[in-house]
C-alpha cells in the first residue's frame, strides 16, 4: 500500500511539472508526452528518508553508527548522526554505509550533482563520501576522498561526472570512515596519532541541478602518462582515474571515480581492444591507453607491455611444497602482505587475475613480507630448492636490487628465543641469476645458498627487501621443492 | 533583445523578478520600459578572417597595445601584451584572446590587449558583445571603453572609463560593471556586480553590454539590465557626456583586481569573443 501511494504521488507531481512547464503559452502538449518509468525524486534526506531509501551498514562495521538527530540538525527537524567508533571498538572499529533505493533505483540525469550539510565534533578528515554503491556492481561509485569537516555547517557538493548514465541507479549515498588521529610529522614522514571517535552530521542530502560546476577534466592514471606491464589475456584495470572539476566559489576539487564514467581507448586494436570501460589484453606487443569521459579526453595515459604470464612450473606436485602457484595446491598464508607499519610504502598483494591464474603485484616496494606463522609454519626440510618468477616492471638502474630473504622460527616455532634463523639472497642485474627489465626471471636456487638459513623445519616469513631501488614488481610460483 | 519592462526600477531583485517573469511570460508583450532602445547598427566586428591564412585581428577596426605598461598597466597586471598570433587570433569566426604562462622580456605570462583607439571612437550608443570567458584565480578578462585622451593632453581618470565587463576568474559566476572619472577611480570606482544564478560565464557564451545615452549607462547581461549609473551615483564630475571613447577587449595575469594566479590556475587561459557591436 505504502509503495503505491508513493507512486501515485509521483505521478501527481509529474503531471503538475508538466501543467507548470506548458501554461507559459501552450497548453496541447499534454496528449504526446511520456511518462518517466522511474522516480526522479531529488531529496535523500531532508528530515527522514527518502521513499525508498534503506541504510545497509557494512557487515565488518560499527552497524549501531548511523542514528537520527533531532537535536543538531542543519534545518528541519532532524538531521542523520554518524558515531565513528574508537579505535578496537569491538562492535566494529569503523562507521560506514550505502544509503540505496530498493524501489529500482532513480533517475538522476537530469542532475548534476549530490549535495548536502556537514558538521562535525571536530575538524576532521572523513575517508569516503560519494554515491553510486549498490552492494551490486557499484557501476557508477563518485567519492570525494578526505572531505574536510569542520565544527561549523558547511554545504559540500559531490558532482555527477556523467549524468546521462545514471538513469538507473540505486546507490543514493555511501560513506566509510574511522577514528581521527592527529597528523605529526616525522623526519618528512607524516604519522597518525591517537586516533579516536567522533560524530559529524548530515542534512539536506539531495541531489540537485547546480549549473554552477565547471571547467570538467576526467584523468586516468592521475594525469601522468604511465606505463607499465600487463599480461596477455588480462583484463586491464586501470587506476588513478578520478574527474576534476571547479566548483562554483572558484576553486578546484578532485574525485575518484569508477571506470565504468569512461570510454578507453588503444593505439593498437591487435595489442588490447577497448570496449567502454573493458580493457582486454590479446597479443603480446605494445600499445597506449587513453580515455574519454562523456566527450571529455581525460588527462593521462597508460603505455602497456604485454607480456606473456610466467612459464607454468614442471616440478611433479609430489615434490612441491606450494606458497604461491596456480599449478599447485598452496600452504595457506596469513599475508602476502602485512602492511608493516611504520616504515613499509609497499602496496599490494595477490591482486592480478589472469584467467584464473593468480598473480601478486607489488607497487612502491620497499620491503614487503608474506607470512606463515603458527599452525602455518612451513617444513622445508625435506626440499633442496627454491623457486620463485619474478618480473620488475619498473626501469631497472645501476645498483637495483631485490633481496629475497627466508625466516625460520625454530623448534620453538615462535619468533625470539635464540633459535631463529634466517637467510637472504641478493639479486642484481649482475648477480648469477641476473635481474632483467620487463620480462620473467625464473629463480632456483638451493636452499644452501640461504647462507645462515640453518634450520627450515619451522619457516615463516618470507620477506622481500629492495630499499625503494625496484618499487614495482610481480611475482608468482612461489615454491619449494626437491630434486 | 528588446525586452521589455513594466517599470523603471533600479533594484536589482526587482529587476531579476522582473525578468523571471518576462521569462515565464514571454508570450505576453505590451509593457513599457525595454533594456536596449537602441538598434541601429554603426560599427561590428564578427571576428571573421579576411582571408584562410590571415588570423590576425582587422587592423582597420584594431590596434594592439603590447609590453607591461607602467606597473603593469596601473593594475601590477604580471602579463606581457604582445601582437603575436599565440595570443591574439581569429580563429572560427571568433577572437581569441589567449593568456600563456611563459617567459618573455622579463614577463612570466603573456596575453592580448587590442583596441580601437583612433579607429572607432564614439559617445553613446549601445556597446555589446558575446563572449565565453577564461577561468581561474588570478585571471582578468575585461571589455570596457576608455576616454579620449586628447593626444595626451587630459590624464586618467579625468577622460573616463566605463567597464562594461570585468571578471574576476575564481568568481566564475559574476562579472562587474563600473565607470571610473574625477573623484570615483581604482578602488572607488561606482560598480555593481551581477551574479549567474545555476550557471558560469566559462561554461557558454553570455551577452554583455550598456546602453550610455545623456546622463546615464544602463548595464546588462544577456536580458538582465542589472544597474543604471546617473550622475546621481558617481562622487566628482560626470565625464560621460562630452568626450569620445574607444573599446578596449583584454585578458590580464594577476593584478589588484583579481589578484595573482596561485598553483591551481590552469594556463593557457582563453577569452573567447563572437561579435562585439555598436548600436545607437
Amino acid at each position: 500500500m505504502k509503495t503505491n501511494k508513493y507512486n501515485y504521488l509521483k505521478i501527481i507531481f509529474f503531471f503538475g511539472l508538466i501543467l507548470i512547464t506548458v501554461t507559459s503559452c501552450e497548453r496541447e502538449r499534454t496528449e504526446g508526452t511520456e511518462f518517466a518509468t522511474l522516480g526522479t525524486n531529488p531529496e535523500v534526506y531532508i528530515d527522514g528518508f527518502s521513499g525508498g531509501l534503506e541504510y545497509y551498514p557494512y557487515a565488518d562495521s560499527q552497524q549501531e553508527a548511523f542514528s537520527v538527530d533531532t537535536e543538531t540538525k542543519y534545518s528541519g527537524t532532524s538531521s542523520m548522526r554518524f558515531d565513528v567508533p574508537n579505535v578496537g571498538d569491538a562492535r566494529g572499529a569503523y562507521a560506514g554505509a550505502i544509503f540505496r533505493d530498493d524501489n529500482g533505483g532513480r533517475d538522476l540525469s537530469g542532475y548534476d550533482a549530490l549535495t548536502f550539510w556537514a558538521k562535525a565534533t571536530k575538524a576532521a578528515k572523513l575517508n569516503d563520501i560519494g554515491f553510486g554503491q549498490d552492494f551490486g556492481e557499484n557501476k557508477f561509485e563518485v567519492s570525494k576522498k578526505g572531505l574536510q569537516l569542520s565544527t561549523n555547517w558547511v554545504k559540500y557538493i559531490i558532482p555527477i561526472p556523467n549524468a546521462s548514465v545514471l538513469n538507473q541507479e540505486q546507490g543514493m549515498f555511501w560513506y566509510a570512515e574511522g577514528p581521527e588521529g592527529e597528523e605529526v610529522i616525522v623526519n618528512g614522514d607524516t604519522f597518525t596519532t591517537n586516533p579516536v571517535g567522533y560524530t559529524f552530521w548530515i542534512d539536506e542530502l539531495k541531489y540537485e541541478k547546480l549549473g554552477t560546476l565547471g571547467q570538467k577534466r576526467p584523468f586516468i592514471k592521475n594525469g601522468e602518462d604511465a606505463s607499465g606491464v600487463a599480461f596477455v589475456g588480462e583484463k586491464l584495470s586501470i587506476d588513478g582515474v578520478g574527474v576534476t572539476f571547479n566548483m562554483p566559489n572558484g576553486t578546484d576539487d578532485s574525485f575518484n571515480i569508477s571506470p565504468n564514467y569512461f570510454n578507453f581507448l588503444s593505439s593498437d586494436a591487435s595489442v588490447a581492444t577497448a570496449t567502454g570501460a573493458e580493457v582486454n589484453l590479446i597479443s603480446g606487443g605494445s600499445t597506449t591507453i587513453t580515455a574519454e569521459l562523456g566527450g571529455d579526453v581525460a588527462q593521462g595515459s597508460f603505455e602497456v607491455n604485454s607480456t606473456d604470464v610466467a612459464p607454468i612450473p614442471t616440478n611433479l606436485a609430489a615434490d612441491v611444497i606450494s606458497i604461491f602457484s596456480d599449478s599447485y595446491t598452496n600452504e595457506p598464508v596469513d599475508y602476502f602482505n602485512g602492511y608493516w607499519a611504520p616504515f613499509q610504502t609497499t602496496q599490494g598483494q595477490d591482486d592480478i587475475d589472469v584467467n584464473g591464474n593468480k598473480i601478486i603485484k607489488y607497487t612502491q616496494l620497499n620491503f614487503v613480507g608474506t607470512e606463515f606463522q603458527g599452525s602455518k609454519t612451513i617444513d622445508a626440510s625435506l626440499m633442496t630448492h627454491f623457486h620463485l618468477d619474478v618480473l620488475i616492471e619498473s626501469t631497472l638502474k645501476p645498483g637495483d636490487f631485490l633481496t629475497v630473504k627466508l625466516q625460520d622460527l625454530g623448534a620453538d616455532n615462535v619468533f625470539g628465543g635464540g633459535n631463529d634463523r634466517a637467510g637472504e639472497i641478493r639479486f642484481t642485474a649482475s648477480s648469477s641469476i641476473p635481474l632483467v627489465n620487463g620480462s620473467w626471471v625464473s629463480i632456483d636456487v638451493p636452499l644452501s645458498s640461504f647462507i645462515s638459513l640453518s634450520t627450515r623445519a619451522n619457516l615463516a616469513q618470507l620477506v622481500y627487501v629492495t630499499d625503494a631501488t625496484v618499487t614495482s614488481i610481480f611475482v608468482d610460483n612461489i615454491y619449494f621443492y626437491k630434486q | 533583445m528588446n525586452l521589455i519592462h513594466k517599470n523603471k526600477i533600479k533594484s536589482f531583485s526587482k529587476y531579476f523578478l522582473v525578468a523571471l517573469i518576462l521569462i515565464n511570460y514571454s508570450c505576453e508583450t505590451g509593457e513599457t520600459q525595454t533594456i536596449t532602445t537602441l538598434d541601429k547598427l554603426v560599427w561590428e566586428d564578427n571576428f571573421n578572417r579576411i582571408s584562410a591564412t590571415d588570423s590576425l585581428p582587422d587592423a582597420t577596426k584594431w590596434m594592439y597595445n603590447t609590453g607591461t605598461g607602467v606597473n603593469g598597466w596601473g593594475n601590477n597586471e604580471l602579463q606581457n601584451y604582445t601582437d603575436r598570433p599565440e595570443n591574439v587570433t581569429l580563429v572560427n569566426g571568433m577572437l581569441e584572446i589567449t593568456a600563456k604562462q611563459e617567459s618573455f622580456m622579463g614577463a612570466g605570462y603573456t596575453s592580448g590587449r587590442i583596441l580601437t583607439k583612433g579607429l572607432f571612437q564614439n559617445k553613446y550608443g549601445r556597446y555589446e558583445a558575446r563572449i565565453k570567458l577564461p577561468w581561474g584565480q588570478g585571471i582578468w578578462p575585461a571589455f570596457w571603453l576608455l576616454g579620449d585622451d586628447a593626444n595626451a593632453t587630459v590624464t586618467w581618470p579625468q577622460i573616463g572609463e566605463i567597464d562594461i565587463m570585468e571578471n574576476r576568474g575564481q568568481q566564475p559566476a559574476t562579472v562587474h560593471g563600473s565607470v571610473h572619472g574625477p573623484g570615483y577611480s581604482a578602488g572607488e570606482a561606482i560598480t555593481k556586480s551581477y551574479t549567474l544564478e545555476n550557471d558560469r560565464f566559462d561554461s557558454d557564451f553570455h551577452i554583455f553590454g550598456i546602453e550610455w545615452g545623456p546622463k546615464y549607462i544602463n548595464f546588462y547581461v544577456d536580458n538582465v539590465l542589472y544597474n543604471q549609473i546617473t550622475p546621481a551615483d558617481v562622487t566628482g564630475d560626470w565625464v560621460f557626456d562630452s568626450n569620445e571613447f574607444y573599446i578596449i577587449m583584454n585578458l590580464a595575469v594577476g593584478g589588484s583586481f583579481a589578484g595573482n594566479p596561485n598553483s591551481q590556475t590552469v594556463f593557457p587561459q582563453t577569452m573567447y569573443v563572437d561579435y562585439v557591436r555598436v548600436y545607437q
